[in-house]
């Protein structure tokens, strides 16, 4: 027993400094190839600083070069997992800057893929999301129902993942002859199977004590750093584009924009679980009354914008992607920009993450569902 | 007590999770959606519109339908098609006739985005269900889509 001293002598030969490690760039827990440079002391976390551009391809320079359609299949390759949704981003852009009317047919064809892409992004992200904090069961899981939703986006489109399905003024063909009955035998499999993922991870006490009151978004500083999509419906913000500025056929279509108060982890993990219920509701309002009509408008053979700005947002899985020409007149745009819903949602990981704990990191990473690609363009 | 429920309620909802994970233990075969890859490559099925390399498919007469006006070198994003032309004398009419000497087609650089097929006035050039591209060396990945001796077939051109 040591009293009357102040200076306690263990405690200076054993005293905790701070320090650096880098998470990846190639880091099972990452995702990708993201960098993450993360002062740490003991396990707390004291700062997080991501360090970008390692699978930078510079899409937005390389469609400088290109013409309008040969852009749109660039799109895949931003965020891989809502490929369809890119493609149809930049088909609208053109669409509505060249004032082509699409048919009630494509808008609701590609009403419902978009859903089942969402649907198809939120499984993979859950699988990984398990896996993340150690169940490994959900990546198989995830992985089993979504090669249904790849099986019908092969047989519509030949892809898939980089689709490609959406050209300027429509469709690329119209929808294969089965792609009815096989969304509704997906949608039949599939709703069972979410009871059952609640089962098995949502329920889990493991899982719940892994990210309940974990890496807490508040509203403020969800609005302020832009975050879009279920990341900042998980702090109650409503931001679903969908329903603020509908495109294609989600004006005509019900569905619950989903929130949660608490802004967690754990709300943003029941945020897309329940998104998913969401899209399937929507693809069960369409699926059965697909209007006749023309699958592709007549557009001239080389596209030209009109001179001007324009700009085009569409909800992805991950939250709002804008895309942003500048065009001259000429058949490629002068400027593009896209703004990706990762690189907005990844800026706030310093924020939320400080004070926690390593394991804990990695669940927060996970919640925010970032896809590199998409950050890095 | 809120001590011991926790513990219950936590062991309880473990052994939902194990339901459910026991249940596809002891159904193992059902909603397997593995394939024996290497070993199912015979029976394989594809969709019609699987996007795989770039053909020309050529007749019985060794004749196919490319009239050489390069729309797929124009539409292609990733400059993998390149078209060798020239003019040649129709001995039938007189006249010099475009066609083509060599289409030679960049599988290095393809993104199988379509955009070629789509373009092609002739349909000239389809996507095979060929899927296994990988090379040991970098001149394999390109091919001259037309055969030695090929020409046009007949009445493609009107």
């Amino acid at each position: 027993m040591r009293t009357g001293t102040l200076f306690d002598p263990i405690e200076q030969d054993l005293h905790t400094d701070e320090y650096k490690i880098n998470m990846g760039p190639q880091h099972p827990a990452t995702h990708g190839v993201l960098r993450l440079i993360l002062t740490i002391d003991g396990e707390v976390i004291k700062n997080v600083e991501p360090d970008l551009g390692y699978i930078h391809r510079s899409i937005e320079k390389i469609c400088e070069r290109d013409n309008y359609r040969q852009i749109v299949h660039l799109t895949d390759r931003m965020d891989y997992l809502s490929s369809h949704i890119n493609n149809e981003a930049v088909c609208l852009l053109i669409e509505n800057a060249l004032e082509i009317e699409v048919s009630d047919r494509v808008k609701v064809i590609r009403t419902i893929l978009d859903e089942l892409t969402r649907i198809s992004s939120h499984l993979l992200w859950w699988g990984v999301m398990g896996m993340d904090v150690g169940a490994l069961t959900t990546f198989m899981y995830g992985f089993r129902e979504r090669e249904m939703i790849n099986d019908i986006f092969e047989n519509t489109c030949g892809a898939r993942l980089t689709m490609n399905y959406n050209v300027p003024g429509g469709l690329m063909w119209d929808i294969y002859s089965g792609f009815v009955r096989d969304t509704k035998a997906f949608l039949k499999h599939f709703k069972p199977k979410l009871k059952e993922y609640n089962d098995l991870l949502t329920d889990n006490i493991i899982f719940r004590k892994r990210t309940e009151g974990i890496g807490v978004l508040s509203k403020e500083s969800a609005i302020a750093y832009g975050v879009t999509g279920p990341t900042m419906r998980g702090s109650g913000v409503s931001c679903d584009i969908r329903k603020l500025f509908p495109y294609s056929a989600y004006d005509r279509v019900e569905f619950e924009e989903i929130f949660m108060q608490g802004g967690d982890t754990f709300d943003r993990y029941l945020v897309r679980m329940k998104e998913m219920e969401q899209s399937i509701h929507i693809i069960e309002q369409l699926i059965d009354n697909i209007p006749e009509g023309e699958t592709l408008e007549k557009t001239r053979a080389v596209i030209k914008l009109p001179k001007g700005e324009f700009y085009q947002r569409v909800e992805t899985a991950r939250g709002e992607l804008g895309v942003y020409v500048i065009s001259d007149g000429k058949k490629s745009p002068y400027r593009m920009k896209f703004r990706s819903p990762g690189f907005s949602n990844l800026s706030v990981i310093n924020e939320i993450a400080v004070g926690h704990k390593i394991g804990d990191f990695v669940a927060i990473i996970s919640t925010l569902d970032l896809v590199i690609p998409d950050i890095d363009r | 007590m809120g001590y011991f429920s926790d513990i219950i309620h936590g062991f309880k909802t473990l052994l939902t999770g194990m339901k459910v994970t026991g249940k596809y233990f002891f159904n193992a075969r059902k909603e397997i959606i593995t394939q024996q890859y290497p070993d199912n490559r015979d029976t394989l099925t594809f969709p019609e519109r699987f996007r795989g390399r770039v053909d020309m498919p050529h007749n019985e007469n060794n004749e196919h339908r490319c009239t050489g006006c390069q729309a797929c070198e124009i539409a292609c994003p990733n400059g993998s098609i390149e078209i060798i032309w020239d003019r040649v004398l129709n001995p039938e009419t007189g006249k010099k006739k475009k066609a083509i000497e060599k289409h030679i087609y960049h599988l290095s650089m393809c993104t199988m985005c379509n955009l070629c097929i789509v373009a092609c006035p002739t349909d000239a050039i389809v996507m095979t269900h060929e899927f296994e591209l990988a090379a040991y060396d970098r001149s394999d990945l390109t091919f001259v889509l037309n055969k030695p001796g090929s020409k046009l077939m007949a009445g493609v051109e009107e």
